[in-house]
Order: structure tokens, then C-alpha cells, then sequence
């Protein structure tokens, strides 16, 4: 079957078997492979897009699910002019290491910003709650959503000059092989 | 609201510093090995035994290859043809690659599908008819040596049982001895259950054997690539000069992603018969079920002390479940890997511990998630036994330990088995934490909830590690010395190359090495790269686990700095023309003693011995410097931590409200990092004890083989951390540092338990095993505790 | 990897619609909502259905409403929706007790009231707080519409009332005086229940006019403690009686042994909870704050 999806701002259309799971839609047929997989059990939250600006776990919906409709993923997620403000929070206070998990966490930690711009650790605890992390024991995860609430509330005054991480970073240019 | 803080400025040397590799992570541009698309790349599975133990009568794979998108079907007498269906496993015993005769776990590998993409490929899995023959099962490893037990090896040519080996450690006469005149004995049995260090990225590999060149090339979810490459050469037979294995990103190791799975090879063997790459990346299950789980070792410990409570002596018994085959992945002269060091942080007299392992029917591993070769088990006993004496004692449990810790003046200190702890300051961490935590105002809190019928309990451990494998006479890995190599390379216009040995999994390697290059020689974190994971650009090593790679690697780095840094003496004095003993270094630059007007900066000596400059006789030109670093002793990092828990006495549900921990790791490179790290493991303790555990029916089916049933924590029941920190540099390391990747994963279960049983003091529970999850809470305060490893029947 | 089977996919675009689709594909076709109980069995291949009928179009079974004295509450409701509703959680405080604790949050973004009680697993905690509340299934068919009490539709695990060629398209139940809770024991959050149990009481004249006692995950049958129920309805909702009342429905459920615990603490918890969730809305019927 066909589908038409617009993800990140795109159109792409695309013929699939209907039981082509969204996860491999964006990561195979779209060369998307920012959002990961990680269990069988839609339990571990590291394949979290958004369908329609609604966090769900992309291993748990079939891409035909998405057709007519749209997708953001972690590619989607920087702006125009830098980096967002989680993806600042997750690079200042060290929120990732090995950055498995972390495209997810940044798509749920954007949508509950963008409801709830002031959360309390508690409900920034709770709105990750469905989402693992092996490395980090998500200390610096709440701390990084935390920072970026602040940093929105402070009306984007860049504190420093992090024009850094605008430039190519190292894996741009290598081809992947 | 106030603007945020944000970082500190890049720091010349030590110090919090963001971390360079973050950039393509926020991008969602890791490049994981799942991430990798070659041309023409087709895709492996593996079809797995339902049964724990059966023979196999037959493998009909006809209609599978069949399929229309299926290129190949690999079994194990295909294997066998090229003599390749066992492979020599990192203890010294062999591994079935694809299953022939009998399948000895359930989930071990039979066959060896490769089709043209993921969702054909497992299709045509259920096309593979396997007859089996099922056989009764060895589940219970205290059964395993049991008289008319099922013979699991029968491959192995004069096998009568499923007895692997005996170890001991320490003076037996001389503890028995102390143990015969001791006050007070208490013993306990206890064991660490079977867990997993379940990386959220699962093992797999991306072969790609170039028919034209011959050269293999594979992407591999490796913590050790050089050593994938040795064991491909020897195994596979192919010559090591056209193996090339790369780790690109990995989505966390944690000691799982460091042998050679059998879906390597087969991935290996598909590229061959195909002459295509062949993708094999495992599902979750797969993982859980097959590759190297951590711990599953049946402790009977006995402590004895006098009776004002000086410790006096340990003894230990272990039965360690290896399973089906004997797979774990330490120094070879370690059959326990370093459980010796269970004498922990306490003055022994003496100290004598056994070591029996057994086969059972179960997947191969037992060294991995963060256990420094076996220090998690060895830490969790000694700690929980020195509860348990405190209990017997009717003494305080801080007490306890402040009345038996080590004492600085003691250091370097050698353990009644035989290990020399390098330094450490011990009775001031455990003041340390105890002051962070209100100890006594706990205590108060405790004693007001008691009289009201409410459970709190407060928990401490106090680890040592021992990290930084190590000297290469002492160990090796499969035959290779523990030493790793380091390159630096300063190009002429000042920015430098670091190449290392050591594989990052989220540790931050590219920012930490490059500051220590950047403390040594003055050329700034941003200007150096740090390369790893390419066995074509990188020197020979033994790759990172077991907390080694800043005690090998970060030596390397320095004493390669350092030799880079004397070299840039020779060549500014040559500038200077003036003697390279009238030169005095600062930090960037050499200048002359006396004159400091009179320098040279790093980047300007880069470029000199680059140039026409004449260099003095037997002086090559250039600036670069390559070391291999064999260390001395391994580190040994410690800590002291304190568990509080409040637990609801009829549901049995036990929440964290307060963890501190307390770690010195020597001298911090990036304490942002350091902190990371420990932040990790301790979610590692809240998990271990209270909620993960692979059981096993009597069937031997698996019961923890995905995320729904092997529990990993949440954010939810992870508190939020209180770190604190000593520092007790190391005295051999060259720049004093320890490691500290494994610390919280080793120091923080006993802390839990400890904590959890304090609370169920009032009912007189003496000892209950992980996890604690609220069912095994409930049974031990209803006087009888759970057995864990196995499934209620 | 875990992918599912082939099968064929239709989007439906009206419950007309999805009712002649599933009578197109006959018994082999299944319905699809959030599909975060079908899915995973998919990809297990527990569950092979030859054609998905896809219903997350249907915006008009989306809905939560009060009609006539009535809380309707649409299958199609995420679990999401349900929490955030506060006119739900007005009148069933059981339903956002519930919800806080079924699956995550990112999973309740997407899995529905319809899709969780039609799957009838039999750890499902919205089975048990509708059962409490005595709710009402509302289906339509190619016959036309018919309502089932939630207690005669869960008929065991995995089975319901609903015919293959029958979609749910909501459950109601009147607005009365009343006051609801929830407690659920797991492992960590987000797990299934060791046990759960959620009460929905109303008072007349200082005694229990109407209770309902749900009991998840411990094979209770239809999900409730009716005989706990019956016991307590019309008397006194003193200590004693809840007392006894819990320890009936300890004994009246059919817990199995796990990995999640033995019989006996399973019982216990029982016994545990439903005197808790009794107490707490009790409190809650008297307007106290102070939840025990």
C-alpha cells in the first residue's frame, strides 16, 4: 500500500507492507536513524516520535497508521537558528551519554514543555517515567528538562556564545562505512 | 525566573567541561551499528532453541531457503564443513556457535537465516523445521553436582559431570584457625542472582568480507575491538592484517558487549557464502535470553570477630552458575575474576574463600554489567556479612565499619589474598556520608517510626575496588597482556590526535582524553581529537570494562603526552638555542629558567619540528610519541554509601527516599563525567535489589526474557542522588587518577538490601535475597524469605 | 526481530464503515485502536489476524461527555484523555487513580478505554474500576446498538461479549452520589498489578446503599468481590465490617502464583487494599482532603 506522511516537515510517499511498524518506516525507507528501537515489549521509549505533535512509542504503531498524517523526530527538533532549548539542556548538564535514549526523551521532554513550561522534578519524573536510561540514573535527564524550562522562561537570552555546535560535528562527513 | 546556569569556559587540563561527542547525539546523528546501510546489505537472524536441553535430531531449512527473499540458510553442519561450529570461548572451554548435537540453553543459536531484509528474514525463521528430542534439564546449579545429574557437556571428550572447575584464594589452616578462637561467628548464606547489564542498544554486527580484497570488515557492538580482531584471526583463520573491526556508537556496553557472540560469526559466515554484507542485530529477547549475564553466584559467607566486634577473619564458599558453557569474560588467571578482593575495606587477619562452577542449562556469561571481574559479588557479600555481624552484635552498623576500616596510614595495604591496595582515606568518606546524610537524626527518625509501627530503614556500604586491568604478566585475555597502547600526534599547526585502545560506551572518552592531554601539554580539549573503535587506526589494547580505561588508557595518554612534552623540550631548546636543562616548563610552553620573556608555546614548537629547523644528532623530527602502558597494580577506587528506604509492611513495596554516595576515585579528570557515571550505577543498585532477577522454571524456560519481566528502574524509583567526594590519588598512576566507571554498580545493591532489612528489623529478619520485590519483602517479614533464582512452583 | 505477519490494512471512516470492513474480512479481521495491546502480540505472532481495521479516525468515538445524568465515555478515549478529564475525575475519582498508574505515559498517549477492556487481560485495571462502577457497555453491530453491563461483558481472560462483527463504541454509567478509589500494588511503575483493587460506594443515611468492589489481577470473578459487596451493602461502613469485608474478598478470589508473588500474598493484598481503597472513598465521600 501507499503512503503519504509528513514528517519533519516533508512529504514523503512511500509504498509499504501495511505491517511495516513506524520505527523502521523513519529509520530504514527514510534514513531517519536518529529514533532508536531497543526492546519487543514497548517498554523501553527509545523509538518516541511524535504522530500528530502526540508522543507515542513509533514500535508500537504501524506507518500506515501515519499515513495523511504527520511525524516530528529528534532530526526535526533543532530550529532554524540553533539548537532548542532541550537540546541545550541535555548538552549543559550532561543528560546524555551514550545517547541512545536521548532523541526519545528529547521528543517527550518538548511536548511536556510546551504544555507545562514550569514542571515540578515530580512531573518531569513522571512524564519520562515511561522511558529508560541504562547510563545516567536519570538524574541529569531531569535536570537538563529543568534547565530548559528555565532557559525558555528566560526568553532565550543565550547566556554564551555556543555557535560551537552549529558548525559540522564529527560524522557529518564521514560516509557510514 | 532567573537564566540558567551555563557552563564554565573550556578548561586548559582537568575540570567540568561539556563534552565534545554530545553535538551529534542531539542531532539524532549517532552512528549506531543499526544505523549502518551498505549496498546490496542483506540481513541475518538466528533461530533459537525452545528447550533448555535436547538433543537435535534434524534441521530442515528446505523451506526457508525456499523463500523468495532468502539468500542462505547457515546451520551447524554448515558451520561444521568449514570447521567453524564451535568457537573457543574467553575462559578457555568452547562455545557452540550453531547448535549440532544438542542444544544446551534455552535461546542458544541453531540456525543462521540471511534474507534480503529484517521482516523476510524472520518469516522465513518459521520455515525451519528442528526436530528435537528433549532431555531432562539442570536448572537448580546446588543440583548440578547432584549424583545421576544430566551430563549438560557430553561434547567434551571425558566429561562425567557438570563440574567446571575449584578455586580458592587466601590461607585456609591459618583463617580456620582464627575462626576456631573467634567470640562470635555468624554465617549466612545468600546469593546474587542472575541479571543483566541489558544495554539499551542490543549486540550485534554489520560483516562486510570483501571478495575482491579479502578483507573483512565488520561494525561491531564491541567494548574490545582489537581483541574481536585477534579472536576472528585465530577462529576463523583469517589473517589479522585484512580483519579491520570497527565500534562505531554504542548504546551502553556494561560488560555486555564484549565477547564474540555466535551471530558474529554467523553474520561473518553469510558474507563469505554471499559475498554481500550481512546485517545481524538481536532483538531485545534474544539479548536477554543469550548473550553474557552478570553474577549467579550462591554465597555461603561466615565472619568472625571478637566480641567488641573486631572483625577478625572471613570465609566464603561459592557455587558459581556458569551455564551451559563457560564463557566469562575475565583475565585468565581468574576463574572468579577478582572476588578475591571480598576481604573489602577491613583489616583481616585472615581470609580464605572456595570457588566451585558448574554448567547448567542455562546461556554461558556470568562476568558483565558493571562488576569489575566479580567485585559486585564480592562487595555484596562481605558488606551484607558485616551487617549481619552487627545485627548478631547488637551494634550499630556505622560503628561497625568506623571501628574496622582501614585507616590511611595503612596504605598501600596487601589483603589477606594477596591484593595491594593503593591508597585510600577510608574512616573520612564513611564521615563524609554519614555527615551528608544526618546519620544520627536518621537514626532518631527511625527509632519515632518504629514506636508507630512504621518501617525505615537506613543502609550503608562501604566498597573497594580494584580496577585498571592490568599488569600483563598477571593478566591477560585469552592470552593477551593487559597493556594498551596510545599514539599522540601534534600536527604542525598545533592540533594533536590522540588514538587509544579503549572503546567509549557513553563514558565520555573523546572530552576526558583529550583533557588530559590538554593538562599535560597546554594544547586545548577542543583541538585534540580523541580516536577509538577502529582497529585500522588505533593501537593494539584490551578495550574498556572493568573500570580500566582511564587507570591503562588514561596512563597512556599521559605518559604519551609526557613523552611528546620532552620532545618539544629538545626541539625549543633548538629554537631557543640554549640547553634543554636551562628549560622550565608552564603549561603550553617551555621558557627558560630565569627568563621567562624567553619561550616557545606548544603550537609554535609543533610547527618548528615540522620545519627546516635543525634538530641536535639522534633527534627525529616531527612531534609525535606512541606508548604501550603496562600497569604496575590495578586502582582501587571506594566509597561509602547510605541507602534510606521507607517500606509499607502490608504490601511488602519498598520506596528509595534518600541515596548519598560518597567516592573517591583519585584525582577527577571531568567530575561532570565522574558524577554521570556514578549517577548510573547507583540506579544499577535500586534495580538489582529490588527488582531485576532472571528465574528459571524447572523446565529451564527463561522468565525474564523481555523488558515487560525483567525489570529495569525509572525514573520513578530512582531518588535523586546525593553525591559527595574524597580524593586519595593514586601513588603509581601517573596522573593519580582511578577508575570509577563500575564504583555505584558495585557499592550501591548492599547499601539497598541493607537499608531494606534494617527496616524489617523489627520482625527479626536476618537476611532475605534480591530482589526485593514487594512479594519477597511480604515473605521475609512473614518469617520465609523467597528463593529468587527460581520460579514458585 | 520481532515484526509481525503479513496481513491487509484498512482505515475506517465511520463505525458504519468499520462494521462492513469487519464483516468483509469475516472472523480473521480484528479491529485496531491504540493497538498497544494488539501490537505487541503481532510482533510476538501470538496474535495473526489477516486484516487490521483501523479505527483511530473515528473522532466521534473520541469523546467524553455528560448527557442525561449519564457519563459517556467514547472507545476511542485515550487512556490519556480519560486522565486529563476533569469531568470524569469529578464524578470517578477511581478513573484517575486508575489511569495514573496503567502503563506510562507515553503508552497513554495512544492506548484507549475500548481497546484495554476488549482485550480483557485479565491485569487490566480499567476492567476492574468500570466493574466497580458498575458501567455499562455500550456495542453497535450490524443489528444496530446494544448495551451489556460491563460485569456480563468481561467473560474471562482475553474473552468479552463482543461478537466479530461488533465494535464497542463506549462505556456509561450514571451519575450518582457517590465517591471512587483506586490502589494498585506492581513491582515498578508501569508494570502490571501483583493486585489491585478499586471501590465505588455511595451512603444513604449513614449506611452503604450501593458499594462496588473491583479486584484486578487476582482472578476475582467478573473482577469483583461481590461477595464482599453483598456483605456490606445496606449496613454500616464501620472498621469491623470493612475488616470482614476485605478478608471476604481475600478469600473469594482466585489468585496464581507467579513471579509477581504466591497465593498467600496475593490474598493479602487483597485483604490490604480493598480495605484501603473503602477507606479512601469513604474520605473522599466525606469531603475529606486528607486522603489515608
Amino acid at each position: 500500500m501507499q503512503i503519504t506522511v509528513d514528517v519533519n516537515g516533508t512529504t514523503y510517499s512511500r509504498e509499504i507492507e501495511p505491517r511495516l511498524l513506524l520505527v523502521h518506516f523513519l529509520r530504514d525507507d527514510l534514513d531517519l536513524t536518529g529514533t532508536h528501537w531497543g526492546c519487543d515489549t514497548s517498554n523501553c521509549g527509545v523509538c518516541v516520535v511524535w504522530l500528530d505533535e502526540v508522543p507515542v512509542k513509533s514500535c508500537t504503531v504501524l506507518a500506515a497508521m501515519a499515513d495523511g498524517k504527520t511525524v516530528r523526530t529528534v532530526e526535526g527538533l533543532a530550529r532554524p537558528d540553533g539548537l532548542d532549548p532541550v537540546q541545550r539542556g541535555f548538552l549543559q548538564c550532561h543528560g546524555l551519554q551514550c545517547g541512545f535514549c536521548t532523541p526519545g526523551l528529547m521528543m517527550t521532554a518538548r511536548s511536556l514543555l510546551d504544555g507545562n513550561p514550569d514542571p515540578s522534578e515530580h512531573e518531569i519524573r513522571v512524564a519520562i517515567s515511561g522511558q529508560l536510561c541504562r547510563c545516567t540514573g536519570y538524574e541529569n535527564i531531569v535536570k537538563s528538562i529543568r534547565w530548559a524550562a528555565e532557559y525558555e522562561a528566560a526568553e532565550f537570552e543565550a547566556p554564551y556564545d555556543d555557535e560551537s555546535f552549529d558548525e559540522p560535528w564529527i560524522g557529518d562527513a564521514e560516509v557510514k562505512a | 525566573m532567573t537564566a540558567p546556569e551555563n557552563a564554565a569556559e573550556t578548561p586548559m587540563g582537568y575540570g567540568r567541561m561539556l563534552r565534545k561527542e554530545d553535538a551529534r547525539f542531539l542531532h539524532g546523528r549517532g552512528n549506531f551499528v543499526d544505523d549502518i546501510k551498505l549496498p546490496g546489505m542483506l540481513h541475518g537472524a538466528v533461530l533459537r532453541s525452545p528447550y533448555a536441553h535436547a538433543k537435535i535430531l534434524s534441521v530442515d531449512a528446505f523451506a526457508a531457503e525456499a523463500h523468495p527473499k532468502v539468500l542462505a540458510v547457515i546451520t551447524g553442519e554448515t558451520l561444521a564443513e568449514r570447521g567453524l561450529a564451535w568457537m573457543p570461548t574467553l575462559s578457555h572451554d568452547i562455545q557452540a556457535v550453531l547448535a549440532t548435537d544438542k542444544v544446551r540453553f534455552q535461546g542458544q543459536e541453531v540456525a543462521f537465516v540471511i534474507a534480503e531484509d529484517r521482516y523476510a528474514a524472520r518469516d522465513a525463521l518459521e520455515l525451519i523445521n528442528v526436530d528435537y528430542e528433549p532431555l531432562p534439564p539442570v536448572v537448580d546449579a546446588k543440583l548440578a553436582l547432584a549424583p545421576g545429574a544430566p551430563l549438560i557437556r557430553d561434547d567434551l571428550e571425558g566429561r562425567r559431570d557438570n563440574h567446571i572447575f575449584d578455586w580458592e584464594t587466601g590461607d585456609k589452616a591459618k583463617t580456620d584457625a582464627v575462626f576456631e578462637r573467634a567470640d562470635v561467628v555468624v554465617r549466612q548464606d545468600m546469593l546474587y542472582p542472575r541479571v543483566h547489564p541489558a544495554p539499551l542498544e542490543t549486540c550485534g554486527t554489520v560483516a562486510d568480507m570483501d571478495p575482491v580484497t579479502g578483507k573483512l570488515t565488520m561494525w561491531t557492538t564491541t567494548q574490545a575491538p582489537h581483541a574481536h580482531r585477534t579472536i576472528y584471526a585465530m577462529v576463523a583463520k583469517l589473517p589479522e592484517h585484512k580483519i579491520r573491526i570497527v565500534a562505531p556508537d554504542l548504546g551502553g556496553g556494561f560488560g555486555n558487549k564484549v565477547g564474540v557472540y555466535p551471530g558474529y560469526l554467523c553474520a561473518v559466515v553469510g558474507s563469505i557464502i554471499t559475498g554481500k554484507p550481512v546485517k545481524w542485530m538481536e532483538d531485545r529477547s534474544e539479548n536477554l535470553m543469550s548473550t553474557s549475564f552478570a553474577r549467579d553466584y550462591h554465597m555461603h559467607g561466615e565472619i568472625a570477630s571478637t566480641k567488641d566486634g573486631k572483625i577478625l577473619a572471613l570465609r566464603v564458599k561459592v557455587l558459581a552458575d556458569h551455564g551451559a558453557f563457560n564463557g566469562t569474560a575475565q583475565p585468565t588467571k581468574f576463574p572468579a575474576g577478582f572476588f578475591g578482593v571480598f576481604t573489602g575495606s577491613y583489616d583481616l587477619e585472615a581470609a580464605h574463600c572456595e570457588v566451585t562452577g558448574v554448567y547448567t542449562n542455562k546461556a554461558p556469561g556470568g562476568v558483565a554489567y558493571a562488576c569489575s571481574f566479580r567485585i559486585t559479588e564480592a562487595v555484596y557479600l562481605v558488606e551484607r556479612m558485616v551487617d549481619c555481624l552487627a545485627h548478631e552484635l547488637g551494634v550499630d552498623t556505622a560503628e561497625l565499619r568506623m571501628r574496622n576500616l582501614l585507616t590511611s596510614e595503612q596504605f598501600p595495604y596487601t589483603c589477606a589474598t594477596g591484593w595491594e591496595y593503593d591508597s585510600g582515606d577510608y574512616p573520612r568518606a564513611l564521615q563524609v556520608a554519614l555527615d551528608m546524610a544526618g546519620y544520627d537524626k536518621l537514626r532518631a527518625e527511625q527509632a519515632e517510626k518504629r514506636e508507630n509501627g512504621e518501617l525505615m530503614g537506613i543502609g550503608i556500604s562501604f566498597f573497594t575496588e580494584a580496577v585498571g586491568a592490568g599488569p600483563r604478566k598477571h593478566m591477560d585475555i585469552l592470552g593477551l597482556g593487559m597493556a594498551d597502547g596510545a599514539e599522540l600526534r601534534v600536527h604542525p599547526t598545533g592540533k594533536a590526535v590522540l588514538r587509544l585502545s579503549c572503546m567509549t560506551q557513553g563514558q565520555g572518552h573523546q572530552t576526558t582524553f583529550a583533557q588530559i592531554v590538554a593538562e599535560e601539554l597546554g594544547i586545548s580539549p577542543d583541538d585534540i581529537d580523541v580516536v577509538q573503535g577502529d582497529t585500522d587506526q588505533t593501537p593494539f589494547g584490551l578495550g574498556t570494562y572493568g573500570s580500566r580505561s582511564t587507570p591503562v588508557s588514561g596512563a597512556a595518554t599521559a605518559v604519551v603526552a609526557r613523552k611528546v612534552r620532552d620532545k618539544a623540550k629538545i626541539v625549543a631548546s633548538a629554537m631557543l638555542e640554549v640547553s634543554p636543562d636551562d628549560l622550565e616548563w608552564e603549561k603550553g610552553r617551555w621558557f627558560v629558567k630565569g627568563d621567562p620573556e624567553q619561550g616557545r608555546t606548544i603550537v609554535e614548537i609543533a610547527l618548528a619540528a615540522h620545519s627546516n629547523l635543525e634538530l641536535p644528532e639522534g633527534v627525529e623530527g616531527h612531534l609525535d610519541a606512541s606508548c604501550v602502558y603496562n600497569p604496575p597494580n590495578l586502582t582501587y577506587p571506594f566509597g561509602a554509601y547510605i541507602c534510606v528506604v521507607d517500606v509499607d509492611k502490608d504490601t511488602g513495596r519498598v520506596k528509595v527516599r534518600r541515596f548519598v554516595a560518597v567516592d573517591d576515585c583519585g584525582v577527577r579528570i571531568n567530575p561532570m563525567i565522574v558524577e554521570g557515571q556514578v549517577h548510573g550505577g547507583l540506579a544499577d543498585g535500586v534495580g538489582m535489589a529490588l527488582m531485576e532477577g532472571m528465574a528459571f522454571d524447572e523446565d529451564g524456560n527463561h522468565l525474564g526474557g523481555s523488558f515487560m519481566d525483567y525489570l529495569l528502574p525509572t525514573s520513578m524509583e530512582c531518588p535523586s542522588w546525593e553525591l559527595g567526594l574524597t580524593v586519595t590519588p593514586s601513588p603509581h598512576h601517573p596522573i593519580g587518577a582511578k577508575g570509577v566507571g563500575e564504583s555505584a554498580t558495585v557499592g550501591s545493591p548492599p547499601a539497598v538490601v541493607n537499608a531494606v532489612l534494617d527496616a524489617l528489623k523489627p520482625f527479626d529478619v536476618r537476611h532475605a535475597d534480591m530482589p526485593l520485590t514487594p512479594a519477597a519483602v511480604w515473605c521475609a517479614i512473614q518469617g520465609s524469605p523467597l528463593r529468587t533464582d527460581l520460579a514458585i512452583t | 526481530m520481532q515484526v509481525p505477519a503479513q496481513f491487509q490494512y484498512e482505515r475506517a471512516a465511520s463505525v458504519d464503515h468499520a462494521l462492513s470492513l469487519l464483516a468483509k474480512y469475516g472472523p480473521e479481521s480484528r479491529v485496531v485502536a491504540g493497538g498497544h495491546s494488539l501490537l505487541p502480540m503481532m510482533k510476538l505472532r501470538l496474535a495473526q489476524p489477516e486484516a487490521l481495521i483501523d479505527i483511530n479516525d473515528l473522532e466521534e468515538l473520541a469523546i467524553i461527555r455528560v448527557e442525561a445524568g449519564q457519563l459517556r465515555i467514547g472507545a476511542m478515549v485515550r487512556h490519556a484523555a480519560l486522565l486529563d478529564s476533569v469531568v470524569a475525575g469529578e464524578h470517578f475519582p477511581i478513573f484517575h487513580d486508575a489511569e495514573r498508574v496503567i502503563a506510562d505515559p507515553i503508552v497513554r498517549n495512544r492506548g484507549t478505554i475500548g481497546g484495554s477492556i476488549c482485550q480483557a487481560d485479565p491485569s487490566e485495571d480499567l476492567s476492574a474500576a468500570f466493574c466497580a462502577v458498575r458501567a455499562i457497555a455500550v456495542i453497535r453491530g450490524p443489528e444496530g446498538e446494544r448495551e451489556v453491563p460491563v460485569r456480563e461483558f468481561l467473560l474471562g481472560p482475553y474473552e468479552t461479549a463482543l461478537a466479530g462483527t461488533e465494535i464497542l463504541t463506549g462505556i456509561r454509567m450514571p451519575i450518582e452520589a457517590s465517591a471512587s478509589a483506586y490502589e494498585k500494588v506492581d513491582r515498578r511503575a508501569g508494570d502490571w498489578a501483583v493486585a489491585a483493587a478499586g471501590a465505588a460506594i455511595r451512603l444513604d443515611d449513614g449506611l452503604l446503599a450501593e458499594v462496588g468492589i473491583g479486584l484486578t489481577a487476582v482472578g476475582a470473578t467478573k473482577f469483583v468481590a461481590r461477595e464482599a459487596e453483598d456483605f456490606l451493602r445496606g449496613g454500616p461502613a464501620t472498621d469491623e465490617r470493612i475488616a470482614e469485608a476485605a478478608a471476604i474478598a481475600s478469600r473469594h478470589c482466585n489468585p496464581f502464583a507467579d513471579q509477581r508473588g504466591p497465593v498467600a500474598y496475593k490474598r493479602s493484598l487483597v485483604a490490604t487494599l480493598t480495605t484501603r481503597v473503602l477507606n479512601r472513598a469513604l474520605a473522599r465521600w466525606h469531603g475529606d482532603s486528607r486522603e489515608p
